[in-house]
């Protein structure tokens, strides 16, 4: 793995917890959650819907921040600045040049009454300066990096007279304007057709792999972070619950939960009419979760142990980790040093 | 082309044509006499019935409505019945421009308050300034319009004596003169306008700003005021402008209370004026010039819904 010690990271998390209090009550949507990125580094970000992993990239970019019904603590250094310790003009000049975002849906996170040059325009004029035709040659640049043909004519038209996938291009386009060091993908495929979202995973991966960007790939897709990241962090209920270089924590999950994710995946080397497993139940209530292990009360494995105490991150050899009390291969914990 | 053009003018006559026929037949049902408003009371019956004879009003309706029909197409609006008996369209041509100027300035001035406030406020979303704003907007809508004339009269003009208290000027005569005239009930109408419009645009707002395309435009870096501006402002104002084509027809035709508050020649002084004399040509000629204004107007506004939305245009060969 790519993974250097000594580089410096692009990005740092520590603690990261975001709640939100709502007339429910207090939502623990991000629950201590702590990892850090080196330049050229992918990690992806899997879980169900509901995991806390699109709340946990928003407020590691600083969309989302502490306010009158959110409150975020923790800390998230981005270039080693304190984004959540910048004042809001601060942080949005790093919206852009230091972290982009390339968001779920292309349908909806295009302005459907401005053209598709518009946006790219803007942004470039925004943060580098641009003169309006510099900025519009660049523009163009971009379309054809991300691979959309006849670029100057796709400037002057709407997001709606494009295909999903040429749509998906341009927010990746917008994304790359101002060649950040971080970008986040939140779900970058989850609205498109199966036969694009592989074309746009490998666009992504190679566009990163270009720049020597850092990416982070929020996805409930396993299989689209499976060969694209080099590590990866399984979230449930806001917490991390498994996590470590991609292929071991596939090869060999840890977690009960992690398990569970993959087997509930269709496999070509299935027999046929192999029934699907499919995890009991849903994530739990944010704003009530259960005491003990929160994967607890639709785990297979459950103890008394797990309903009272909360497990936590147990590091394991090979740069993983595990919050479980009864992990499943025992034979990676092998000198872990709790003796379990 | 044919169909975008040709479609809605001929809209416009259809309904042009169903007005005139509704004005006829419901001034024919309201009581009092032209004739002894023309006269004056204490004549001899005889003179009453020759008069009657005179203007055809003992005319079957049909042949009534056909006579005045063949007039308007020709463009003769007919002749006032009530002294002075000076053409129809001529009385019309002097109201029509000052309901038109207090309409238009209106409008404008509504809108100069309206579009800064709704973008404050949807900012501000359940906040101090949302809530205060709230309240306002809901208030002036909930209180009649002549209340805030009245206000305006008491403290600019009569107190404070920044506006002039005489006769209307038109803006041939001094330009000056006569936007010194018009800002007082203009700015009377423009409150009410401008507190349906804020509270209007305010919602849409709220609504867009929920957009994925406004956070994706936030993660961009784009500051807050040029996201309100550039992103969220057009998509929303759909229902703004369809209030504000009919406000334009709406407003030309029925101000009277702010024209009779500040003594304004309007048409809507005109009409209620001469439907109370039943000085019925007067009253047909300017419902007619109203309802024209009215379907012109949201014609008008229909065009612009294409440019609004880019989605809505229709795809040209």
């Amino acid at each position: 793995m790519t993974t250097d010690v000594n580089a410096p990271h692009v990005l740092e998390v520590e603690d990261l917890r975001t709640v939100f209090h709502t007339p429910r009550g207090d939502v623990h949507a991000v629950d201590g959650v702590s990892f850090s990125l080196a330049a050229g580094e992918t990690l992806g970000l899997v879980g169900e819907s509901g995991s806390g992993k699109s709340v946990l990239g928003r407020t590691v970019m600083g969309l989302v921040a502490s306010g009158p019904r959110t409150t975020v603590t923790g800390r998230v250094r981005i270039g080693g600045r304190d984004v959540h310790a910048l004042k809001p003009a601060e942080r949005r000049r790093l919206w852009g040049p230091e972290v982009a975002m390339v968001f779920q849906d292309p349908m909806t996170s295009l302005n459907p009454v401005k053209r598709v040059g518009t946006h790219l325009t803007e942004t470039l004029r925004r943060h580098l300066g641009c003169s309006r035709t510099e900025a519009t040659e660049r523009a163009v640049d971009l379309l054809r990096q991300v691979g959309i043909p006849e670029p100057a004519r796709r400037m002057g038209q709407y997001p709606h007279e494009l295909s999903g996938g040429m749509r998906q291009r341009v927010v990746i386009a917008i994304a790359l304007a101002c060649d950040p060091r971080l970008l986040i993908a939140d779900e970058p495929t989850t609205a498109l057709d199966v036969t694009v979202q592989k074309q746009i995973l490998d666009l992504l991966a190679s566009l990163v792999a270009e720049r020597t960007m850092a990416m982070v790939l929020v996805s409930h897709d396993l299989g689209a972070v499976a060969g694209r990241t080099d590590r990866v962090q399984v979230m449930y209920a806001g917490r991390t619950v498994e996590s470590g270089p991609t292929r071991p924590v596939f090869d060999v999950p840890a977690h009960p939960y992690t398990d569970a994710l993959l087997a509930s995946i269709p496999r070509l080397d299935n027999p046929p009419h192999t029934l699907l497993r499919t995890i009991e139940g849903n994530p739990p209530d944010m704003a009530r979760p259960p005491a003990g292990c929160r994967f607890g009360p639709r785990c297979a494995f459950v103890t008394d142990q797990c309903r009272e105490a909360q497990p936590e991150a147990a590091v394991v050899p090979g740069g993983r980790a595990v919050a479980c009390h009864h992990p499943l291969s025992r034979s990676i914990l092998e000198g872990a040093g709790d003796g379990r | 082309m044919a169909r975008r053009f040709l479609l809605p003018l001929l809209e416009l006559v259809a309904v042009l044509f169903l007005v005139s026929i509704g004005v006829f037949l419901l001034l024919s049902l309201v009581p009092g006499d032209p004739a002894i408003a023309v006269l004056g009371e204490g004549r001899t019956p005889q003179e009453y019935d020759a008069l009657r004879a005179q203007l055809g009003l003992d005319d079957p309706l049909l042949t009534r409505y056909g006579d005045w029909l063949g007039g308007v197409l020709h463009g003769d609006l007919g002749t006032s019945l009530v002294p002075p008996q000076t053409d129809v369209l001529d009385r019309i041509a002097r109201a029509f421009p000052v309901s038109l100027e207090l309409a238009v300035v209106g409008l404008v001035m509504a809108l100069v308050i309206a579009l800064p406030l709704a973008m404050w406020s949807a900012y501000h979303q359940g906040g101090r300034a949302d809530r205060a704003i709230s309240a306002i907007t809901f208030g002036l809508l909930s209180m009649p319009s002549f209340l805030i004339g009245i206000v305006l009269i008491a403290v600019l003009v009569n107190t404070l004596g920044w506006f002039p208290r005489n006769e209307w000027v038109r803006p041939g005569e001094s330009l000056t003169g006569n936007l010194s005239h018009a800002f007082l009930p203009a700015l009377t109408i423009a409150l009410m306008e401008a507190a349906m419009f804020t509270r209007i645009l305010r919602n849409d707002l709220v609504t867009t700003l929920h957009e994925d395309f406004i956070l994706a435009a936030r993660a961009r870096g784009m500051s807050p005021l040029r996201i309100m501006v550039s992103d969220a402002l057009r998509p929303s104002s759909f229902s703004l402008v369809t209030v504000l084509g009919l406000s334009i027809g709406r407003l030309v035709g029925s101000t009277v209370i702010v024209e009779y508050l500040f003594a304004l020649p309007g048409m809507g002084k005109l009409v209620i004026d001469a439907a109370n004399q039943g000085n019925y040509p007067v009253v047909q000629g300017a419902v007619l010039v109203i309802a024209g204004v009215y379907v012109g107007s949201n014609a008008l506004i229909d065009r612009t819904y294409g440019l609004l939305d880019p989605r809505t245009r229709r795809a040209h060969a």
